[in-house]
């Protein structure tokens, strides 16, 4: 039983992200009708926000210390960051070690503004091209997006912190009348799922009950008719393809504890992320939120030794698996419209 | 508007020609490879060209950019520019700083992309197009098999880079390659003694391996060198290399009995299941009464600066390091460091020297036959390049040296200080017989000069 909370709990943080980059995915679907392949790069985009914020907090006055040297037997450089030096050492320290809530902040606008650049500049001219098409440019986009990390941030992993504060694990076993150490969980995790309900709910009510929220609905359910009404609804779109990328950015910002940043972690969300919106039922939203968490929490069952044990390999093909056995039953997904994917 | 008509006949006749011209160079692959040495590629033009294949994209790109630096470092060196780095501690007096044999030392890099097809094609190509004469390279096991055995069809020498699994010098080990690197055996036998002195002989332990060669190879190393110490065993979980989240491997472990855990995991899976293991909170507990341990063996400095803060009092293994004090490593770091900006890392260091050691081989043996030159790496043995007195054994073309067994540092001074040099373990206690079952199954067979 301890076993099968634990496992329900991984889940939940795994499904956490994938329910956060299929949201995006089904509201760039829903609305322009495109299948975004480069949603994953935004994820990775946003984790490297709360790099670059870290490296300018970090960013130095540098003293050569005669009494020290580096490797080479030179005197050593000392180094102190700016906003030490600026707010005074305990503010400064405290700057630095919150950098990646703070990088939630800092990336929304850059998210946005990435979101906007990429769709005028190159998205929108593929929007009455064939589904092949564009997959093809925004996975090409995809790989442009990440040799570009790479190049300014290297191949390896960096190391971006939770605060102090979040680090370490909570002993939900204890309370719930199991041996101590029977269902631990990391803080971190705690506040990311509760972040992705956050983010979540906010996307939903943003949709729900503004009128602008309204008229995107309306134009997801009916373009032209709503166009017809005098309602420019491509720039509405536009917006939301904006906040799509923000969406996926911070997600990627609070992903950036929960596994160092690499320029390839995009690409390892994005094809679990499709199988998602595709489970969830293509246009969903509320799909692509129950397919994430299912798939989440289902992906850490399979990883379970007693699982692997009867079924070697189950953890790799559990997902595709679960995909292959809904698209053969319901086409169009656990939440689809009637008629989508089902021609 | 065009008159051109397709006809049957036309397609088959473009068919053929269009065919035969793919064909060609295979057609020719024995002439090209041929040389006028009756030998492989061998040199002409007063210049002789190596072949550097190295991961230059993919998740080991930095670690293959660190190599790409020590090569050139290497080249100019060979070829009497620079200060000379390790050559000058070298204990083999043969290389002069005039080339190799007199000839000038060039080269041509491919890209591994960390993938064994993509390493073959790359290998294939240098060796076909530009005329390599020695391969060398790589920063993972699976390509280094996939490359060496490439390089004894081809008949060109293979000089392995970072590669640490048992089978390259062990069931796959072929007579036209070398390996400097240590492995995962060595490893093993070096971690094993310090574990008992620091953790006791009393503890269980579960692994977690990345599910390909290496991984089970140092699984079964590690398993074998702890429990006979009087180790257990608790579970061992095969993770599929694609994993990135870690956490449902991680989770179970507490609730296992276990109290040590032993990360068979290299490269990104060491930086994200160490990771995880750290957030889970198992290194604050406590179980079966003693502190929880976490185990890397294999560590390497470009990877643990991913890992960050995580790796501090974590124990490995490395097949060298910076921070060594004999004259030849402080040689080649001097070297590395004024050129560069910065420390060389383990694959840096593995792959400068084993282009120090094959052109020192032809250099005494006066030719860039393999044949030859695999005859005077055989048994060779040298001192100067950083790991003390070594060997390339004849028996499996493996290099046996002292192996370091290291610890993530508590207090690091600089971001290169991570690692701490917790013991020198000597040649001899991580020696084994060429016989020895985890290396059985392969043989090293005949060298092949190609031609």
């Amino acid at each position: 039983m301890d076993q099968i909370l634990l496992q329900i709990l991984n889940g939940l943080d795994k499904g956490s992200a994938y329910a956060l980059i299929a949201l995006g995915l089904t509201l760039i679907f829903g609305t322009l009708g495109v299948v975004n392949f480069a949603h994953g790069a935004l994820f990775m985009i946003g984790a490297f926000c709360a790099v670059t914020l870290q490296k300018i907090l970090n960013l130095s006055s540098v003293v050569l210390d005669p009494t020290k040297t580096d490797f080479l037997g030179n005197p050593a450089k000392v180094k102190t960051p700016y906003v030490e030096t600026w707010f005074g050492h305990d503010m400064g320290a405290a700057l630095i070690d919150w950098s990646v809530p703070l990088a939630i902040l800092f990336s929304i606008p850059i998210m946005i503004l990435i979101g906007f650049i990429m769709e005028r500049g190159l998205i929108k001219h593929f929007y009455h091209r064939p589904h092949a098409d564009q997959i093809l440019v925004t996975f090409g986009l995809a790989i442009v997006l990440q040799e570009i990390i790479k190049q300014f941030f290297g191949a390896n992993p960096i190391p971006t912190g939770a605060p102090d504060a979040f680090k370490g694990s909570f002993d939900f076993g204890v309370y719930m009348g199991f041996d101590p150490n029977a269902i631990i969980y990391p803080y971190w995790r705690m506040i990311y799922f509760t972040f992705s309900l956050v983010v979540i709910g906010a996307v939903f009510a943003f949709l729900r009950f503004t009128t602008f929220g309204m008229v995107v609905r309306a134009g997801m359910a009916d373009r032209e008719t709503v166009g017809l009404l005098g309602i420019n609804i491509d720039k509405r779109f536009t917006i939301m393809f904006g906040i799509a990328a923000a969406v996926a950015g911070m997600a990627g910002v609070m992903y950036a504890p929960i596994n160092s940043p690499n320029y390839h972690m995009g690409m390892d969300f994005l094809v679990l992320s499709f199988v998602v919106v595709v489970v969830g039922g293509m246009g969903s939203l509320p799909g692509a939120v129950l397919a994430g968490f299912l798939l989440g929490i289902l992906e850490s069952f399979a990883s379970m030794n007693e699982i692997k044990s009867i079924f070697p390999g189950i953890d790799q093909i559990i997902i595709y698996l679960t995909a292959i056995v809904i698209l053969l039953v319901r086409p169009r997904g656990l939440m689809g419209k009637r008629g989508v994917m089902e021609e | 508007m065009s008159n051109s008509k397709l006809t049957r006949r036309g397609l088959l006749k473009t068919g053929a020609v269009a065919g035969a011209g793919l064909a060609m160079p295979t057609l020719f692959t024995s002439n090209v490879w041929a040389g006028s040495g009756g030998y492989t590629n061998a040199p002409t033009g007063g210049k002789v060209i190596l072949g550097f294949n190295v991961p230059q994209s993919g998740p080991y790109a930095d670690e293959g950019g660190d190599e790409l630096r020590a090569y050139q470092l290497a080249v100019e060196h060979l070829n009497g520019e620079g200060d000379g780095g390790m050559l000058n501690k070298f204990s083999s007096k043969a290389l002069d700083g005039t080339g190799i044999l007199g000839n000038k030392v060039e080269f041509v890099t491919g890209d591994t992309q960390t993938k064994s097809d993509a390493a073959r094609a790359s290998a294939k190509s240098m060796i076909e197009k530009d005329g390599a004469v020695m391969i060398t390279g790589g920063s993972s096991s699976g390509v280094a098999i996939a490359v060496q055995g490439l390089c004894q069809e081809a008949g060109v020498i293979f000089m392995a880079g970072l590669t640490h699994s048992n089978d390259t010098t062990g069931k796959d080990k072929k007579a036209n390659g070398f390996r400097h690197f240590f492995n995962a055996y060595m490893s093993a036998a070096a971690l094993a003694p310090v574990l008992k002195d620091l953790y006791g002989a009393d503890r269980k332990a579960y692994h977690l391996t990345a599910d390909y060669t290496w991984g089970w190879t140092q699984e079964a190393s590690i398993k074998q060198a702890t429990e006979a110490m009087g180790w257990e065993t608790v579970n061992a979980v095969k993770t599929p290399l694609a994993t990135t989240d870690f956490s449902s491997y991680v989770a179970p472990v507490l609730n296992s009995g276990a109290d040590v855990l032993v990360l068979n995991h290299y490269g990104g899976n060491m930086v994200n299941s160490l990771t995880a293991a750290v957030q889970f909170g198992l290194r604050d507990k406590m179980v079966n009464g003693k502190k929880f341990e976490i185990v890397v063996p294999l560590y390497s400095r470009l990877m643990a600066k991913g890992a960050g803060e995580n790796v501090k009092g974590i124990l490995g293994s490395t097949n060298w390091h910076w921070s060594l004090t004999d004259d030849g490593s402080k040689a080649f770091v001097k070297s590395f460091g004024t050129k560069y900006g910065f420390p060389p890392s383990q694959a840096a260091h593995t792959v400068y020297c084993q282009t120090l050691l094959y052109a020192d081989a032809c250099q005494r043996a006066g030719s860039h036959n393999p044949c030859a030159v695999g005859e005077a790496l055989e048994g060779f043995t040298f001192d100067g390049l950083g790991n003390g007195a070594t060997e390339y054994r004849a028996a499996d073309h493996q290099c046996f040296k002292d192996v370091l067994v290291v610890r993530g540092k508590e207090n690091p001074e600089n971001e290169f200080d991570l690692l701490e040099v917790v013991q020198i373990t000597p040649r001899a206690q991580v020696e084994y017989a060429p016989d020895n079952p985890m290396f059985a199954g392969g043989e090293l067979g005949k060298c092949n000069p190609g031609a």
